[in-house]
């Protein structure tokens, strides 16, 4: 479904994404991790078109996406950010923002059409009884879920996922991830997600890539990324992996410098 | 304060409108009772009453129409696409020119050599030459940087107004006095040919302006989301800036600097329509109209025969109605609302 090659981007002088391969498969649940600052986010902007690649090329089943126009991609791919709007509106209209890309040259209002696909999506993401309240009254995890509603109205094939569980409890998580892995199921939408939580990233994911420094260090199914040398060698942090006794997926555990100092005094 | 429905919004703007022109045209201090008015202009006969409401009223009442308007949809477009409340069609500083270049033209003595278009022709140019730096100085490979913008125009401002105290400085009383006027304001201008035009431009403008409104309401979660939204912002940015400023210029180039109205309206008007940008652009056009008209009425009404600048009804009216509105909002506010 997308497919990086050869990709090497950055922020004018700046370089951060050096010489990227990268191939995610259509319908696939795909996550990004890497530590801050590991160009994750940037490859995510790379995939939008957000920061045009200085060498290489990203394809969008398979057409280079440079030769794609901006609503096209946006029919294509829908993004799920953190920014909330400054300005107040409702949940109903910021969802039926994601209806823009529809919009024909000479339409200024939504059609039929537009409003029940908004009810459809808040249907599906369980926050139709909030449609009528306003974006900045909402909790967090209500907010990421019109996010999420407000990707979905766009119609995507691909959607993109910005640290989207961050700031909210497992409850939230699990929901989130959970709506996100139902979609990515059902309706067979690829998914692209960066995650800071390791575990979460492990338990959710079909295949992960391992940024660190602007390069890949690992593309594989969770259990061959996530080896605790790897790990160590990337975050600079001494961890234990074991494997989730019900998931069989691996499992990330921090050692505090207490703990380490407490082992090495005992060997 | 409660978001209303367009079905109510749209008719209620449209009578205080149509409410503040047909008092506009029946005060002033000829004296011609409403009921006379309506038989004159029917009769269309030369009486001076006739004379007054076709030459002297009329006029005035079309080129607030336009100039209000104009200011409203400017100070809409520019708060949308900086997605700053502040902003206003003079914060970028091409009142500023404007009025640099009437200065100019007054101790110049330009308006001797072309009486009628000498002012706003130089109000014009004036008001160019702080755009297109503007413009230019803050593309960079193709991206208009807004913060730059912002602070550019910010800092134009400042050098034309230190420019026309200069101006001040050098000149002799009645130019002074003249250029005083100027710039306060006034919807005072003789010439039928010059309002027409700026009331087409305007009219086309909000027609246009609606084109945008989409745009403006992607670009309002931010210039990120909305090309995530598949809009292609940079153009859009390019041609709203210039949209924004076109209206701005003529409008100042015409009547003066007239405060306020590019600030305020917007800023109301958007608390009774929401956010979406095409409920906002039409209905501000239509309070902005009014109001102008109504403060010229006024204006030129309170302490009669003399004529106040409508630049300060502007200012105390829509400041001090402001004020109690943001204040009786907030007695009743709801946590987090913003704008």
């Amino acid at each position: 479904m997308i497919e990086v090659r050869g990709l090497t981007c950055g922020y004018g002088e700046k370089t951060v994404l050096h010489d990227i391969n990268l191939s995610v498969g259509k319908g696939e649940f795909f996550g990004i991790i890497g530590p801050n600052g590991s160009g994750k986010t940037t490859m995510l902007r790379a995939m939008t078109r957000l920061i045009r690649p200085a060498k290489g090329t990203v394809l969008l089943g398979g057409i280079d996406m440079k030769s794609l126009h901006t609503a096209d991609v946006a029919r294509k791919i829908a993004v799920v950010s953190q920014s909330m709007p400054l300005i107040e509106m409702t949940v109903r209209e910021f969802v039926l923002l994601g209806r823009i890309p529809y919009y024909r040259k000479l339409q200024f209002f939504e059609k039929d059409e537009d409003t029940a696909i908004a009810e459809r999506v808040m249907e599906m993401t369980g926050i139709r009884h909030l449609a009528g309240a306003f974006m900045s009254e909402m909790s967090a995890g209500e907010v990421q879920l019109a996010f999420i509603a407000r990707g979905l109205a766009q119609e995507p094939q691909v959607l993109l996922l910005d640290e989207p569980t961050s700031h909210l409890d497992i409850t939230h998580q699990a929901a989130i991830l959970d709506l996100v892995k139902r979609l990515n199921r059902q309706e067979g939408l690829t998914v692209v997600i960066i995650l800071h939580d390791l575990n979460l990233a492990s338990e959710y994911c079909d295949r992960l890539v391992l940024m660190d420094g602007g390069r890949i260090k690992k593309v594989g199914i969770p259990a061959e990324v996530l080896d605790y040398e790897t790990i160590e060698a990337v975050y600079r942090t001494v961890v234990v992996v074991r494997e989730n006794p019900l998931s069989r997926k691996p499992f990330v555990m921090i050692v505090s410098e207490e703990v380490k100092e407490k082992c090495a005094g005992r060997s | 304060m409660k978001r209303r429905s367009m079905g109510v919004l749209l008719p209620a703007a449209c009578l205080f409108l149509a409410a503040a022109a047909v008092t506009a045209i029946a005060s002033g201090s000829a004296g011609i009772p409403l009921r006379k008015v309506l038989t004159t202009i029917l009769e269309g006969q030369a009486t001076p009453e006739f004379g007054i409401l076709m030459d002297i009223r009329l006029p005035r009442i079309i080129l607030g129409f336009a100039v209000g308007g104009a200011l409203s949809i400017a100070g809409v477009i520019l708060q949308g696409m900086f997605r700053n409340p502040l902003v206003e069609p003079y914060t970028l500083g091409i009142s500023g020119g404007a009025a640099l270049g009437a200065a100019l033209c007054i101790i110049l003595k330009l308006h001797y050599v072309l009486p009628v278009t000498a002012l706003p022709l130089s109000g014009f140019l004036g008001s160019c030459l702080v755009i297109l730096p503007l413009y230019f100085l803050n593309m960079r490979r193709t991206v208009l940087r807004m913060q730059g913008i912002l602070l550019t125009g910010v800092m134009m401002s400042f050098i034309s107004s230190s420019l026309v105290f200069l101006i001040f400085a050098i000149s002799k009383t009645q130019e002074l006095h003249s250029i005083v006027f100027w710039i306060m304001g006034s919807l005072e201008e003789p010439s039928w040919t010059l309002i027409l035009v700026l009331t087409a431009i305007v009219v086309a403008c909000l027609f246009a302006s609606f084109f945008f409104a989409p745009v403006l309401n992607a670009l309002s979660l931010g210039e990120e989301e909305a090309v995530h939204l598949g809009i292609d912002t940079e153009r859009a940015k390019k041609q709203l800036f210039l949209m924004a400023s076109l209206l701005t210029g003529i409008s100042v180039s015409l009547t003066g600097i007239i405060g306020f109205v590019g600030l305020i309206v917007p800023h109301f008007v958007r608390m009774l329509t929401g956010y979406d940008h095409r409920r906002l652009l039409v209905v501000s056009f239509l309070v902005g109209s009014g109001f102008l008209i109504f403060c010229d009425t006024i204006a030129r009404t309170v302490i009669s025969p003399i004529e106040l600048p409508v630049g300060v009804i502007t200012g105390i009216l829509g400041g001090s109605v402001f004020i109690y509105v943001l204040a009786r909002r907030q007695g009743l506010a709801r946590p987090g609302g913003s704008l």
